[in-house]
């Protein structure tokens, strides 16, 4: 039977809530363990995950630096979407939406998986024309895509500016239906749960501090609850990949930044749906609490100080409110930075290392959160078969040395573009 | 807002600039004779110090020059600012600092 039904929900009722079962344990670290994944966010999860499930791997250890979903899993805009492109990105965000719409029911954990429609706005002809062949794009690689004209976006989104003095007219926008949101903290701690059930320890305030090396193999973690044996090690630590990767004398594409996210005061229900602007870098949900969600660029610079500034919370707002001028005289009630790891083609680095048993799961820059399942999937694969799978096997680090960048943009290799 | 020192304009807030990069990094020198690797390394290989940064800033709302920062990437504090050949990292110790945490 499930863990948690509404049977067992009534039966714990009854006896006063005593009874549940810890959600996940709080195992002290073995000597030693076959896969090793550092970063208990949702894609280290995910992994361990995945690979206890999929390939019978049950001798895992997750380390986390902090608390289970400390760092960006809990520290993103929620959105779920897979509208790509390019090949390497689109087959890898689609693996990761279908994942997605079965998650709820693999993990017996409501991850409030919504799919409640994405939409990018258009404005411009020129525009128009561009969605048109990613939406076109999009459906040759089985996505679903659906271009709408302004008449249409009006009928489903009437709270953006349509006025005669809108600085950017709305010609029409790009939707993917399918697209939507999910509660991100509950992805994390469904995964946790799913993961120690299956056997896998997590292992939280565990940071690592050095690895111990015998010719091209990682033998064993030092870290800050002692010395831990692997096999093989993988890290899913997002921004913090480029300061672990510095204690194996490896260097990375890649640049770490910050990215402010922010919530507004609870409103009525006014946006159903998640709306990007095309004009400039502003995305928006609305919570089930009825904060609005939103976003926009990263801070730009290089940090790893897990806040930002405000000349960049100025530029969102404004975005924001150029789109949706009916928030001009609406509070912000929190916002938060987290850093991203911004590769130098704006797509992730995921497979092998230049160490032999060294796996690495990075570079996501904004767009990580979508991926969590889908990652942590061709993860698992990557690191039990020591090969990639079909699906992740154009995203490798040495894709930078031979020419074969994933640049969806076309924004060049200058990481805070993307 | 960091605020950092242009050597023309005195202190300024950090929107008045835009961040150019790293400042480390070294064009190979001749494209006849650098390898590819050499190449590989200047376009994409970054340090990504979790720590003091080299960084190239211009000052374009202001006197549009190149200014060479000494940033510490965990919590913003500009360490120095000097012009762009200057070596920050190896002055840092005798600079006073010039610039003052977001």
């Amino acid at each position: 039977m499930a863990e948690y039904s509404a049977f067992s929900l009534l039966r714990n009722a009854i006896t006063g809530h005593k009874d549940w079962r810890r959600a996940w344990r709080d195992p002290e670290p073995r000597k030693q363990y076959d896969v090793i994944i550092v970063g208990a966010g949702g894609h280290g999860l995910a992994s361990a995950f995945y690979l206890a499930k999929n390939h019978g791997i049950r001798n895992i250890a997750v380390l986390e630096k902090g608390y289970l979903g400390g760092g960006n899993t809990g520290r993103n805009t929620t959105i779920v979407r897979s509208n790509y492109m390019l090949e390497e990105n689109a087959h890898l965000y689609e693996k990761s939406l279908q994942l997605w719409e079965q998650l709820s029911q693999e993990l017996n954990f409501n991850v409030m998986f919504s799919q409640r429609g994405v939409t990018n706005l258009a404005h411009s002809d020129n525009q128009m024309d561009a969605f048109a062949r990613r939406g076109n794009t999009m459906r040759m690689n089985g996505i679903d895509a659906e271009l709408l004209d302004r008449a249409q976006v009006r009928r489903e989104m009437p709270y953006l500016d349509f006025s005669d003095n809108a600085r950017f007219p709305i010609y029409g926008g790009l939707k993917q239906p399918r697209g939507g949101t999910a509660r991100h903290d509950a992805v994390a701690w469904g995964l946790a749960r799913g993961a120690d059930r299956l056997g896998v320890d997590i292992i939280q305030n565990c940071e690592v501090i050095g690895f111990k090396q015998k010719g091209n193999r990682i033998t064993a973690v030092e870290t800050s609850r002692g010395e831990i044996g692997c096999e093989r090690i993988g890290f899913a630590v997002a921004g913090h990949t480029g300061h672990l990767a510095a204690k194996l004398g490896m260097k990375l594409p890649i640049e770490s930044h910050v990215l402010q996210a922010f919530v507004s005061e609870p409103l009525k229900p006014l946006i159903n749906t998640v709306v990007t602007f095309g004009a400039g870098h502003f995305y928006v949900s609305q919570s089930d609490k009825g904060g609005l969600v939103f976003g926009g660029d990263i801070d730009m610079y290089n940090s790893y100080a897990q806040r930002g500034n405000t000349p960049m919370i100025e530029h969102v707002v404004s975005a924001g409110l150029a789109m949706i001028p009916s928030l001009s005289r609406l509070r912000i009630l929190r916002h938060w930075g987290g850093i991203m790891d911004m590769s130098m083609d704006g797509s992730p680095i995921i497979g092998k290392s230049p160490i032999d048993n060294l796996y690495l799961n990075c570079g996501w820059c904004y767009g990580g959160f979508k991926a969590t399942p889908g990652s942590g999937w061709v993860f698992a694969h990557t690191i039990a078969n020591d090969q990639p799978h079909a699906i992740n096997a154009g995203l490798t680090l040495d894709r930078f040395e031979r020419g074969r960048m994933v640049d969806e943009r076309g924004a060049g290799p200058y990481p805070n573009r993307h | 807002m960091i605020r950092i020192n242009c050597p023309y304009c005195g202190l300024r807030g950090h929107e008045e600039f835009n961040y150019i990069g790293d400042a480390t990094k070294q064009r190979p020198a001749s494209p006849a004779v650098s390898t590819a690797a050499e190449w590989h390394d200047f376009v994409y290989i970054r340090d990504n110090p979790r720590g003091p940064h080299q960084e190239i800033w211009q000052h374009i709302q202001g006197c549009r020059a190149f200014v060479r920062v000494l940033r510490n990437t965990l919590t913003h504090e500009v360490l120095a600012t000097g012009l762009p050949q200057d070596d920050l990292l190896a002055d840092a110790s005798s600079l006073e600092k010039t610039g003052e945490a977001s």
